[in-house]
C-alpha cells in the first residue's frame, strides 16, 4: 500500500537551519558591535582623564612679573593613576622648545589649541597621546604653551580584554538561547504537520470524512486538497461498489430467465438432437451464471480485501451454516457432509469474504467428489483457527498443485466439470488477506484435502 | 654568621670607576659563583641582618653593598643601569621615576598588595615616618614639642636658645629631604612658616639623617626636623640625649623601595634577593633582629600621612616645579 515518497530537505531542518544560521550572524554581529562600541567608550575614558590632566597643566601657566610659571597641581598626575600602573609622560613646550618634561614626547604641534588624543609610541611602548595648547600673552607678545600627557595603556587593554571576554559570553548566551528557541520554533511549527498525518494514519480503512480538526491557516489549501482528493475517493469507491451490486444484479437475472426458459423447452421438445443442444445450452448458461457470479465474488473480494474489516465471529457456527445451506446440493448428488468443529472458534475477520471462501472450496468438493462419498469438513482452534476439507474424489494433480490458485487456472481432470478456475484464487486471497494460508494436498488414502488456517 | 665578611670600603676603586661610595661592604662567601650588587640609600648598620638572613638562606649568591645618597643614585642608575643588579632607595619619588622611565625590570611570583608596588617592579618594603628629634636637655624644664605648631611657638618664644640649633634637611641635596618636604607643603601651609621660622633662625642644613641625629645627641643643635625616624629610633645608645617626636598634626610616612635594574646581567638572582627582601623582612622586624620598620603587607596604610606610590610623584620632580619649590625654600629657610 505505502509506496516510497520522494523527500526534499526537511522543513525542520530547514527552519534550524535559517534560525541558527541567524543567530550565529546575529551573535557575531552584536559582539563585535558592543566591542566596537565599549572600546570607544573605554578609550574615550582614558582620553576624557589626559585631556583633564593637560588641560590642568595647562591653566596653571601664568606669566608672572614678565616670567613663565607652571605650577601645575599634584592632582594633573595624580589622576593619571590606574590599577594596572600605567606608565606616565609628560612634555611641557614653549613656543616649540622643551620647558620641562620628556623631551622625545611632541605635542601635536604648537599651532593645534584643540585637543587632540592620538595612540603613538614613546620609550619602544605603545601610548596614548593627548596633546593641547594655549596662548598667553606677555609684554613681548604672544607665547605658546603646548602640553603633551601620554599614558601606557595597560588597564585600558585590560579592561578590553575584559569586555572582550564580557561580549563574548553574551554572543554565545545569546546564540545558545536562539539556538534553543529555533528548535522550539521549528518543533511547535511542525507540530500541526505532524498532528495531521497521525490522525490520517490513525484512521480505519473506510474513514474517507474529510478531516474537521482545525489546521494552521497555511496548511489550509493542503488540508482542503487532501478533503476534496478522499471525497473524490470516497465517491468513486461507493460507485464501484454500486456498480459491482448492479453487474451482479443485472447478468444473474437475465441468465436464471434464460436457463429456465431453456429448462420449459427441453421438457417441450421431443427430437433427441434438440434435446441434446438444449442441454448444453442450459449446460453453458450455468457455467455462465457462475463464472459471472465468481468473477463478481472475486471482485468484491479483492475490493474487500484491500479494506479488510475484521470483526469477531464464530467460525464453527459459520462452517455449520454454510454446509447446511449446501445439504441439498450434496444429497442431489448421493454425498454426506461429515462437520468435526467444537462449540464455538472465535476469529477476526471479515464473515462475508470467509463465506465466500468457505463455500467455494466446499463446492469445489462437491464437484469432484464421486457419488455416495464423505466430504470431511474439520475445524480445529490450535495456535490459529484451521480450517480442512476433505474429499473422496480423484485430488489434484500432483504436477498443477502449485498453479491451480493462480486465476482462471483448472486441473486437467477438470473437463466436464462447470468452473471458472477462480475459486481457489478467491480461497486464497481472502487467506492472505486475513494473514492465513491455504494449503493444497492430496490425501494418502485418495482424495483432496484444502487446509485453510488463519 | 659563617659567611659574614666585611670588606672596608675601597675608595675610588670600585667596578663604576671614580664613583665615591658612602660605604661599601660585602656579604657572603666572596667564591660565591653569583655576585649581586646592591646600590642601596640604606646605612649598612640598618640593613645588615637582612642582607646576612637572605646570604644564610642562599649561600650560591654573595652581596656587594654600595651605599650613596639618593639623588646619586638616580644618577648612576640612569646612565649606567648595567652596573647595578638591585637599586633600594628612600626617595620614593626618583624611584618611582626610575621604574616609570624603564629603568626597573618586572619581578613576578608573589603577591604584593596593590599599595605596596608599582607595575610589579617598584617594591615598596619599610614604613617610616619623618619625625622631630630634640635634644632632651634643650627642652628640659619645657614642654617638648608635639606638633609642628608646638615646634613653632617653642622657636618663637626662645629665640636665643635655638639661634643656629634648629636643623633640617637641604632639600638641594637630599632626595629623600626633598620629598618630605615636598609632601609636608601639600599637606600643611604650616610647613612654610616652620621653614621661615627655622631660617630666621639660622637653620643648619644636613646631608642625611645620620648626622642630624649626631648633632642633637651632641648637643650642636637642639631640634631637628624631618629625621628619619627609623634612624633615630634606632639609636638606643642616644636614647638619654635625644628624644624621637612623632608629630601630632600630621605625620609624613616614607616607604623604602626596591627595584630590579632593568640592564642587570642577572634579573633571577635580583628577583630572588627581592622576593626575600619582602618575604623575610617582616619576620626579621619581628624577631627585632632589624630595626628598619618593615611593611606589614597586611595592613593597609592610613590614607593621607603614607605617601602613595603613584605617578603624582613625578609632580615634584618636574623642573619648573622643583625650580619654583627649591625657590621658594630658599626664600624662606636662607636669610
Amino acid at each position: 500500500m505505502t509506496s516510497a515518497l520522494r523527500s526534499s530537505t526537511s522543513l525542520r531542518r530547514r527552519l534550524n537551519i535559517v534560525l541558527i544560521g541567524g543567530a550565529a550572524v546575529l551573535a557575531l554581529l552584536i559582539f563585535l558591535f558592543v566591542r566596537h562600541y565599549t572600546t570607544q567608550i573605554a578609550q574615550q575614558g582614558q582620553d576624557n582623564i589626559l585631556k583633564a590632566s593637560v588641560s590642568s597643566i595647562l591653566d596653571a601657566a601664568v606669566i608672572r612679573n614678565g616670567t613663565l610659571e607652571i605650577d601645575f597641581p599634584y592632582a594633573a598626575l595624580s589622576m593619571l593613576n590606574t590599577a594596572s600602573d600605567d606608565r606616565v609622560f609628560y612634555a611641557i613646550y614653549q613656543d616649540g622648545a622643551l620647558l620641562s618634561g620628556y623631551e622625545a614626547l611632541p605635542p601635536a604641534g604648537s599651532e593645534s589649541f584643540n585637543t587632540i588624543s592620538r595612540t603613538g609610541r614613546f620609550n619602544d611602548v605603545p601610548v596614548r597621546i593627548t596633546s593641547a595648547a594655549r596662548r598667553l600673552v606677555t609684554s613681548d607678545g604672544v607665547t605658546v604653551i603646548s602640553v603633551a600627557v601620554a599614558q601606557t595603556q595597560d588597564a585600558l587593554s585590560l579592561t578590553l580584554a575584559g569586555i572582550s571576554r564580557t561580549v563574548a559570553f553574551f554572543g554565545a548566551g545569546f546564540f545558545v538561547m536562539a539556538t534553543a528557541l529555533s528548535f522550539w520554533a521549528s518543533s511547535a511549527t511542525i507540530a500541526p504537520l505532524n498532528r495531521l498525518a497521525q490522525s490520517i494514519t490513525r484512521r480505519g480503512p473506510q474513514d474517507l470524512s474529510p478531516v474537521q480538526k482545525p489546521v494552521p491557516s497555511e496548511m489550509a489549501p493542503l488540508v482542503a486538497s487532501l478533503n476534496t482528493l478522499m471525497g473524490r475517493l470516497d465517491q468513486s469507491l461507493r460507485q464501484s461498489e454500486d456498480f459491482i451490486a448492479e453487474a451482479a444484479h443485472r447478468v444473474r437475472t437475465p441468465l436464471a430467465t434464460v436457463r429456465s426458459h431453456a429448462e420449459a423447452t427441453l421438457q417441450r421438445v421431443e427430437r433427441e438432437e434438440n434435446r441434446k443442444a438444449l442441454r448444453s445450452m442450459v449446460r453453458a448458461i450455468d457455467e455462465s451464471s457462475r463464472a459471472a457470479g465468481q468473477l463478481l465474488d472475486h471482485a468484491m473480494i479483492t475490493f474487500r480485501a484491500d479494506h479488510l474489516e475484521r470483526q469477531s465471529l464464530d467460525l464453527a457456527a459459520l462452517l455449520r451454516d454454510l454446509v447446511d445451506r449446501l445439504e441439498p446440493v450434496a444429497e442431489m448428488k448421493d454425498i454426506s457432509f461429515k462437520l468435526l468443529a467444537p462449540e464455538e472458534v472465535h476469529v477476526l475477520g471479515d464473515p462475508i469474504l470467509l463465506q465466500n471462501a468457505f463455500r467455494n472450496l466446499i463446492d469445489n468438493a462437491l464437484k469432484y467428489a464421486p457419488a455416495e462419498s464423505v466430504i470431511e469438513v474439520h475445524v480445529t482452534n490450535g495456535a490459529s483457527a484451521c480450517v480442512e476439507i476433505r474429499d473422496q474424489g480423484a485430488g489434484f494433480p500432483p504436477a498443477q498443485i502449485d498453479e491451480l490458485v493462480t486465476r482462471f487456472a483448472r486441473g486437467e481432470n477438470a473437463d466436464g466439470t462447470i468452473g471458472s478456475g477462480l475459486g481457489l484464487t478467491i480461497a486464497q486471497d481472502v487467506a492472505v488477506a486475513h494473514g492465513g494460508t491455504l494449503v493444497l494436498q492430496n490425501r494418502e488414502e485418495g482424495g483432496a484435502c484444502v487446509t485453510f488456517s488463519l | 654568621m659563617r659567611y659574614f665578611f666585611l670588606v672596608v670600603a675601597l675608595v675610588c676603586s670600585g667596578p663604576a670607576g671614580a664613583q665615591q661610595w658612602e660605604d661599601r661592604q660585602q656579604f657572603g662567601d666572596p667564591d660565591a659563583p653569583t655576585l649581586l650588587r646592591v646600590l642601596s640609600s640604606t646605612d649598612t648598620a640598618l640593613f645588615a641582618p637582612v642582607l646576612n638572613d637572605f646570604v644564610d638562606t642562599v649561600p650560591s649568591v654573595s652581596i656587594d653593598y654600595h651605599v650613596a645618597a639618593t639623588a646619586e643614585i638616580d644618577q648612576v642608575v640612569r646612565t649606567s643601569s648595567a652596573s647595578f643588579d638591585v637599586v633600594i632607595s628612600s626617595a620614593m619619588d626618583l624611584q618611582f621615576k626610575l621604574a616609570n622611565d624603564g629603568f626597573a625590570a618586572r619581578v613576578d611570583g608573589f603577591e604584593q598588595p596593590e599599595w605596596a608596588q608599582w607595575r610589579s617592579s617598584l617594591f615598596a618594603f619599610t614604613s617610616e615616618p619623618a619625625t622631630i628629634v630634640v635634644n632632651r636637655e634643650a627642652f628640659a624644664g619645657a614642654a617638648v614639642p608635639r606638633t609642628r605648631q608646638d615646634l613653632i611657638r617653642a622657636l618663637r618664644d626662645r629665640p636665643d636658645s635655638f639661634r643656629a640649633r634648629v636643623g633640617t634637611y637641604d632639600v638641594r641635596q637630599s632626595g629623600l629631604g626633598y620629598l618630605f618636604a615636598t609632601q609636608d607643603a601639600r599637606t600643611s601651609e604650616t610647613f612654610w612658616r616652620l621653614m621661615e621660622v627655622m631660617g630666621n633662625l639660622d637653620a643648619q642644613l644636613y646631608c642625611c639623617s645620620g648626622a642630624m641625629i649626631e648633632d642633637v645627641a651632641s648637643g650642636k643643635i637642639a631640634v631637628a626636623y624631618n629625621v628619619l625616624g627609623s634612624y633615630a629610633m634606632a639609636r638606643d645608645d642616644l636614647v638619654d640625649q635625644i628624644e624621637v617626636i612623632l608629630p601630632q598634626d600630621f605625620q609624613t610616612i616614607m616607604m623604602r623601595t626596591v627595584l630590579v635594574s632593568s640592564g642587570t646581567p642577572n634579573p633571577e638572582g635580583a628577583a630572588t634577593f627581592v622576593r626575600h627582601l619582602l618575604q623575610r623582612g617582616q619576620a626579621l622586624s619581628t624577631l627585632s633582629a632589624t630595626s628598619l620598620p618593615f611593611l606589614d603587607f597586611t595592613r593597609p596604610p592610613a590614607e593621607q600621612s603614607t605617601i602613595a606610590l603613584e605617578p603624582a610623584l613625578l609632580t615634584y620632580l618636574d623642573r619648573l616645579k622643583s625650580q619654583r619649590f627649591l625657590a621658594e625654600w630658599e626664600d624662606a629657610i636662607i636669610q
